[in-house]
Parts: structure tokens; sequence; C-alpha cells
């Protein structure tokens, strides 16, 4: 049957030899993976490793501006290895400014090239996606630069840059397609505007930037642009960064602002034209209030939407094995096993419902998943109590709950807080914010003062917070914390 | 009679100030006396103790200046056109330090009156049991008497007793941080974290920097170590991890000579100083020339003055540092003492803090806690930083066997280094677990940039018992270089090759 479906190409015929013979090996693949990012990858390496056959299709459907990256998904190529690179570019120009309190002399203005910075992170990316390339090649995982969909039962076609379709089957698949930005539906939105997909490849200086989102993304792009000397609005329809705690997502909105970030408040834009052309040309934003029917207009070198991201689930056929979406969000429900309502297809990643979206999750559930498929394990992905850090010019790093939703569950009265500034060493002889940095745990009484969750807004907020996620994994108590001594003089002895 | 104060704290450092200031709280009368003997070389600050003034603080903060030094070659690949070499200049760096140590020194003052201690700046000796006595830098003398004394005077830097010209050419840590001129060309002799450290930073601000090494790095309390391993330092003893920071410093332009150590210093015409010294390896005698010789062979308790003897508190006769028990209580009754003075306990700053506050809230508080001195964290502010807590591997192995510890490695390289196109061979870290059931973690090491910040809250976890799965379960914050330990499953046993790729 194997050779039937290869020479005839037949979609029809296959599926009906698929629908009679379902037996395992009588299959191309134990498993194919649809999606070569965090989750895809880990699943596939993992899968390798029990000597499973493996498949990995990986393809970049390029943007609405024609920007298009190698293998290794979203974090890789748009997402957290380039976003720290141009954070640390950001932060390099601080330090600049601070190593002269410090006693480094030099000339007084010093300007920064975006060309450079840009050639190198797209160099080191570029090493990433062989990096991956060749992992695959020796764990003899067969991968495909071609566009995955599902035309059937265990079928799935494979569409490559040329057009040429290849039918695959499979025991098992596992959907890793990930996400890709919103567009606002405006005019000229896809036109002229860009998003995080391009901006980290821009082979131009964004110049004068209006960036349009409340989101991480939009925090953390318009705080390394202003680092690096770009001039950088953010407008916002609504509040900072849905979803987070929303005391700390004030006061990284209160640092950016002193800092040298213009926001708009609760304003949409409503449409984008183009003044000029060039690289980067002018545009003209046109936006119109939430609050009322004031409208207003301004002139960027660059639009960068980031107004949130829309998972790849829509073309990929999962209606065909009848693999159900949430309608409205495009997000996959699963178990805690990671299944979809089709026994034999699951997924992971940012694609899944009520899930987080972040690499190192997509990379442990997938890893699981596949333990649990080949190598008999039972763990399963532990979702609780995960970590993360938004590398905004102020770093934060979180842990469990935010207060506002500490305060829903457990209720006012059951949960203490303790907070304090503090300023780091480092920031003294630079004479730099002495009342900024901010730390605050979120405790609850009832359960021995256990901690449930954890802030921490200063320099390397991410090394701080990520022994305290161990912490409190392990069920760190008020009292615990309280007994262990600080390392000093470090920020994380707050 | 009735005694003049509740308490009387001897010592205004670190544990002394915490202990003063925690009793004040409960409404007791509290008295600091703090004096600082001039160093040879004449040097003298402000309250606050060694941290503030001649430790931590200022360390750190010239530390930061080399770090900076670093970011400044670091951001041409960033894309920031800055002309390189960029010079330093001491002066301003010393300035913006002694600036800063000042404003704590006044902080310190404020603080004391705000909570109503009174602060006399004396040198303090015992006359009895519950009286102090001692001379302004005036020659007035004064009398205090206290129902409790803490003594909380700490320790200095030693001078190498067999080295010809040492004290009268050399200066120490207490001199370095308050030099108004660039130390220049600079030898320090011996190897403790100090001198590690002062080198490291003295590099990295461009200045000619050599090591002198009797033997091997990091070899502190190696007596010590023999008679209270319960009480050791992470780093103490870490082998592995002391020969990666000096492999780092080394590629990094810091001079080491190996097994050498020296024997006399002179004075040049030219107002340099010549040192000769023993090469153990060629069994040579080799000299040259150097602006400054920094010496940091360790601290002596400061105990001399105290007049311990007249009181009967007891010291340990090898070290010269006071014996106490767990409660930090000395052989004489309401005589205590917390910090670098006390015997087997770490030399650092947050236990000092958190002893001193616990002794003062089981004095006045009716509390009974006492201090645990165990998995105290620390990190060693070398220009690749090491931090570490709980056992090392070798303290591991003794306690338990080896075959009944696991230990877990990985060689990484922080994202950070990559455009930067920095070397990060000396990357590491690694775990050490019990290898029975639970596999719970005695101890964890890092190397690398913010090591501090990383093992702190590890360091919590440890506190809880942490084990090998907890930690496995944790999901990593990416990209950190701190998730790496989340990650880490490659044993020493296995043989395989611990070295971290991608994502």
């Amino acid at each position: 049957s194997v050779q039937v479906h290869k020479e005839e190409d037949n979609p029809q015929k296959t599926m009906e030899v698929n629908g009679l013979t379902s037996m395992p090996g009588s299959f191309d693949y134990d498993l194919i993976v649809i999606g070569g990012g965090s989750g895809g990858l880990a699943a596939a390496k993992e899968a390798a490793k029990y000597e499973k056959k493996v498949m990995v299709l990986d393809f970049v459907t390029p943007t609405p501006q024609g920007s298009s990256w190698g293998l290794g998904g979203t974090c890789v190529n748009v997402g957290c290895i380039p976003k720290k690179l141009m954070h640390q570019a950001a932060l390099l120009g601080q330090a600049l400014q601070d190593s002269r309190k410090f006693g480094w002399q030099f000339t007084e203005e010093v300007k920064h090239s975006w060309m450079t910075m840009t050639e190198s992170v797209q160099n080191y990316i570029g090493s990433l996606n062989w990096g991956y390339r060749v992992a695959l090649r020796d764990t003899k995982v067969t991968y495909e630069n071609a566009y995955g969909e599902f035309v059937g039962p265990h079928t799935v076609k494979a569409t490559n840059k040329k057009g040429i379709e290849k039918l695959y089957t499979a025991e098992r698949f596992i959907i890793a397609t990930g996400e890709r930005p919103r567009y606002l539906g405006i005019p000229g939105d896809k036109e002229y505007c860009i998003s995080s997909d391009d901006l980290f490849s821009l082979p131009y200086c964004p110049g004068k930037t209006l960036v349009v989102g409340a989101s991480y993304v939009a925090l953390e792009c318009a705080g390394f642009l202003a680092g690096l000397g770009l001039d950088v609005t953010v407008m916002v329809r609504s509040i900072l960064l849905r979803g987070f705690d929303q005391d700390m997502a004030n006061r990284i909105g209160e640092y950016m602002k002193e800092h040298g970030v213009s926001f708009i408040r609760e304003f949409v834009p409503i449409k984008v034209e183009r003044v000029e052309g060039g690289t980067p040309g002018i545009l003209k934003v046109t936006a119109k209030s939430t609050a009322g029917d004031q409208m207003i207009e301004g002139e960027y070198n660059t639009v960068l939407l980031a107004i949130g991201r829309n998972p790849c689930t829509r073309r990929i056929g999962l209606d065909k094995v009848g693999v159900n979406i949430n309608e409205k969000t495009g997000k996959i429900p699963v178990n805690d096993e990671e299944q979809t309502n089709v026994p034999y297809i699951y997924a992971v990643g940012d694609i899944l419902q009520d899930k987080l979206e972040l690499t190192p999750v997509a990379i442990q559930a997938g890893r699981l998943l596949v333990r649990r498929l080949y190598a008999g394990a039972t763990t399963k992905c532990d979702y609780v109590n995960v970590p993360t850090t938004v590398f905004t010019p102020l770093e934060y790093g979180a842990c469990g709950y935010s207060e506002e939703t500490a305060v829903e569950k457990f209720g006012e009265e059951n949960i203490e807080v303790y907070h304090s500034h503090f300023w780091p060493l480092e920031w003294t002889v630079p004479s730099r914010d002495n009342n900024k940095c901010y730390a605050k745990i979120i405790c609850n009484i009832q359960d021995n003062e256990r901690v449930i969750g954890f802030h921490v807004l200063g320099p390397n907020a991410g090394e701080v917070t990520q022994g305290f996620a161990a912490a409190i994994k392990c069920g760190l108590t008020k009292e615990q914390l309280d007994s262990t001594i600080g390392i000093h003089p470090v920020c994380a002895e707050v | 009679g009735k005694n003049e104060y509740d308490l009387l704290v001897v010592g205004g450092g670190s544990g002394g100030l915490a202990c003063a200031k925690e009793a004040a709280q409960f409404g007791r009368k509290v008295a600091v006396m703090d004096y600082v003997e001039p160093s040879p070389q004449e040097t003298t600050w402000g309250l606050g103790g060694t941290c503030v003034n001649v430790g931590c603080i200022p360390k750190k903060l010239m530390h930061q200046a080399a770090l900076l030094g670093s970011a400044l070659k670091d951001a041409q690949h960033y894309g920031w056109n800055i002309s390189q070499p960029v010079h330093h200049t001491w002066s301003v760096m010393a300035q913006g330090v002694q600036n800063y140590v000042k404003s704590l020194n006044w902080g310190h003052r404020v603080q004391l009156q705000e909570k109503k201690v009174k602060y006399f700046n004396i040198k303090g000796s015992f006359s009895d049991p519950h009286t102090v006595r001692g001379l302004t830098k005036a020659g007035k003398e004064t009398v205090v008497t206290a129902d409790h004394i803490v003594i909380a005077t700490g320790g200095r830097p030693k001078y190498p007793m067999d080295v010809a010209g040492a004290r009268e050419y050399g200066i120490t840590s207490d001199d370095l941080f308050w030099l108004k001129e660039s130390p220049g060309k600079t030898l320090t002799p011996f190897v403790f974290n100090v001198s590690l450290e002062c080198a490291g930073f003295l590099t990295g601000i461009g200045l000619d920097t050599t090591v002198m090494m009797r033997s091997v790095p990091l070899r502190g309390f190696d007596q010590a170590s023999r008679i209270s391993k319960k009480k050791q330092i992470c780093f103490t003893t870490q082998q592995q991890m002391a020969s990666l920071v000096t492999e780092h410093m080394e590629s990094y332009g810091t001079r080491f000579l190996k097994r050498c150590f020296p024997i006399k210093v002179e004075k040049l015409k030219s107002n340099r100083l010549q040192v000769t010294w023993k090469n153990a390896d060629l069994d040579t005698e080799e000299t040259d020339s150097f602006d400054t010789i920094m010496w940091a062979v360790g601290r002596a308790p400061d105990t001399k003055t105290l007049n311990l003897e007249t009181v009967g508190v007891k010291t340990n006769s090898e070290t010269g540092k006071i014996i106490v028990d767990a409660s930090e209580a000395t052989s004489v009754p309401h005589i205590y003492a917390v910090g670098d003075i006390t015997e087997g306990r770490p030399e650092l700053t947050p236990t000092a803090i958190a002893a001193g506050k616990l002794l003062a809230q089981r004095l006045f508080g009716q509390s009974s806690e006492l201090m645990d001195y165990d998995n105290v964290p620390t990190t060693v502010f070398t220009p690749l930083e090491y931090g570490c807590v709980g056992l090392s591997e070798e303290a591991a192995v003794q306690r338990h066997g080896a075959d009944n510890i696991e230990v877990y490695h990985a060689y990484y390289k922080p994202l950070e280094f990559t455009v930067a196109e920095r070397d990060a061979t000396q990357c590491y870290m690694k775990m050490v677990c019990l290898r029975e059931r639970e596999q719970r973690i005695l101890g964890l090491h890092f190397i690398g940039p913010n090591a501090g910040e990383v093992i702190q809250g590890f360091a919590l976890g440890i506190k809880c018992g942490a084990t090998y799965p907890q930690m496995m379960k944790t999901v990593g914050i990416h990209p950190t270089c701190a998730e790496e330990v989340t990650k880490l499953h490659i044993t020493k046993r296995s043989g395989l090759d611990a070295t971290v790729t991608g994502c």
C-alpha cells in the first residue's frame, strides 16, 4: 500500500487505503510533526531518541512585507532570541552612559548603527537555523521545508516552495504550527505596516516608530528601539500587558515613559497612508479615541503592529480529520496529555488553548509527550507556576499569581503581600533611579504563608526569577524565605 | 550598681549594627562603639564596618566598572560606534565609589540616631565583664556599662610575616578602595577570593595585574575544613570551579605566577617596588618591579586590643577567633559575638546581619530561633562570577561517598556572548545530588554573568529541600542563563560531552 500511493498520488485512493488498513508499520512514519519551532523540534528530536521514524514539516509563509526565515520557529527567528539580543544592544547603550561615571572616558555622543546590529543578529540566527538542520540530520529525523496540511485520516499533504505536493502518512501527528502576528484590518495595515515578523530582519533603520499595541511584544520592542536612540511612541487601546499583574504593568509603563517612550492612551488606528516612499518612508496614521469621537493624526517612518498573535490552525485541514478548534480564537483545546479530540493527533506550543505561550513550556510539553508515547513515561507537563520574564527596559520577572488573581481566588483577607523597592548597587554611582526597582511576594496566609506569587522589577529579572520559580515549585513558604541568607550585594537578595 | 545600657555592641559593622538596631526596636537602651584603627598606610574610614567601607560594596562597584569595560567592547558588535580602546581614569571611579560609601556611613549614623542608639567613636577594651572603656581620638576616656555585650569587631587583613618590606611597602584591601591615584602595575599575592576579585577588576580597568599563587586557588579554610565541614562555605574546597574562574582570568589578561611565593620587597629609586620571589617549580629566584603590591593573605580577627583575657572570653588558639555556641554566646555569660570574629562561621555580611538580628530577638524579643548556617549561598565577583550554595563536590563525596552522589553538569553559552563574540569556555554549572530515591540537591555551582542573581532563588529551593525531579519540573525562563539549571541532565558519571546546544 505504501508503494501504491507513492506512485499514484491520489488522495482519494490514499484515504480509502488508510481507512481500511490502519495497522502500525503500514504508515510512512511513526510520527509527523507539523511545525519546526520550539515545541515541534523538541518533540521530533526526542522521538528520534526512541528510534522512531520521524518527519518534521516546517514552512514559513512570507509576511505581507516579504519577510521569511529558516528552521526553528518563532523563538529562534522572530521571537525570544533576536528580541533579547536587541534588548541587550539597548542595555549596552545604557551601560555606555553608566560607564562614564565609573571612570571610562570617550567622546560625548555615541551613535548606533541598526545595520551592524541587525547583521550580527541575523548571522547568529542563521547559525541556529543551520544548527537545527544538522541536529535533525544527525538524529535521522526527516525534514522537509514544506507546508503541511491534513487531507484525510493519518495523511498530510506537503507543499514546498515550488508548489510540488507530496503525501505522507503517519501513525501519530503533533501539530506545532504556532502563531503569526495579527493585523488590524484597517486600510493600509498590510501594505505599509510591519510586525515583529519583519522588525528583526529589517534592512534599514526603522527611524521614528509608532508601536501599536500593549502586549509584551509591543513594550519590549518599543523599549529597545527607544534604547537604541529612536523616537518611539506606543499607541494603547486600553490597558498595558493584559493578563499580567497590573501594578507591575503600570510600573513598567511609567519607567518607559520617564525614559523616552511616548504613550498615546485609549486610541486605535483607523487608517495608515503613505506620505512618502523610501526605506524607511513616511507614513501617516489616523487614530480614533476609544472614549469619544476625537481623531488624531501622526507621521512616522515605521508603524509596528503588535496587537496579538493568531494561531496557524485555520488552513491546515483540521476539518478533514475532525480536530476541534475554538472557532473564535483558533486555538486547539487538548486534554492534560496534549491530545486533541482525535486520539492520534496531538498538539503543543502556542496553539494550545488555555496554555502559556512560552518556548520552554512548548519544549517541555513536546518532550514529555513523546516520552509518554514511546518510552512508557507517565509524567505530564506541569503548567502550574511557570515563570516568565518580560524584557522591557526595566525587566519584569514573575512566577505564580498576580495580585489581582490571588485576591480573586483566595480573598483579600487571606493573602499577605510583602514588598520592597530596592536600588541596585550598580545604579548608585551613575545616579540612576533609586525608587524604581521593586519586588513583591504574595503569600497564602491559610496555607502556612506559602508563596503563591513572585514579582520582581529590575535588572536581570530573568536570572533572579528562575531560582525563585524552582523554590516555589518546592512549596516555598515565607518562613523559609526569611530564613534563607541573601547573597550580598546582589539585587536578588531583596 | 545598675548598668547604663541594656546592650552594648562593640563594632559597628554588618553584624553589630544589625544587632543594635534590632534591639532598639524592642525599646531597649542600646549603644554602639565603633573605631577604625588606621592601616599601616594610614587609611581609615567611617561607620559601617568592612562590608560598606573596604569590602563588598566598593568591591562590587569596582567589579562593575570592569564589567562596563567589557560592555564597551561588546557594544561595538551590537552596533554602537565607539572607538576602541577606551581609557579608564581611576580617580573618577574612585571618587564615585568613595562618595557612595561616605553616603552609606552617613546613612548609618542617621539610622542610629533615629533609632536612639548611642554611638561612640572610640576604641573599646574590657575592664570587667560588664564594662568597656576606651579613648576617643582626642584622648578622653569613656566608660560604658551594659547588661549584655556583643562583640562584633570583625577582622583586618593580615600581612605576611616572613617577607621583608611587606608591611612597609605593601597595601591591602583596606587601602586599595581608598587610593586617590591609580595603583598602576599591581602584584597581588597570594590567592584568596579577595585577591582574585581585586586582580579581576584591576585587569578589567586596564591595569597590568599579576596574581602570585603558592599552590591552588581559593584554598581558603583548609585547616578549618577538616574540623568543621558542616560550616564550610561552598566555594572554599571547590577546586574545579576555582580552576575555571582562574582560567577565565588568564584569558582575560591577568597574569598568574603559579607555585611562587614572595621573599622580599624593596623600594627602588624610581619609587617603584622590586619584588623577589621563589619559583618552587623551577627552584629559582625571580624578580620584577611593580607600582603596587596588594597583600591578600587572609584576615585576622580584631581581638588583640579588646582585653578578652581579662574577662575570660575564650578564643581559638590557632585562629584567634572567639569561640561561640549555637546561640552566639561566648564562654562568659551575657557576652556574645557575631560576624567575622566568630570561630567556624562563614565570613559573610548577610550571615552576620541575620545572626545579629536573631541574637537581639532572642535577648529582648522572646524568640528562641537560632541562626541556621547551613546552605548559605555566596558569590565570588571575579570577572566571570562564581555563585554557589550548599556542598562542594569534594565535600559531598567526603560526606556521602562518590557512589552515593550524582553530579549533573553543563557548559553553556550566554546568549549575550554570541553577537559579542565572547569566549564562553568557562561558563559552566553543576548540581550535586544524592543518588538515592528522592535525589535531594546538596549543592549548586554556577559560573557565568550575574552568578549571584542566578543562585539566590535556587538557594531558597535548597532551603526547601529541593530535589532533582522538582528542578526538572520547573520550567525555564527563556532566554536566560539560569534556565540551564532547570535543564541539567548530563551526569559526570556518564562521561558524555556536557556542552549545551541551542534552543
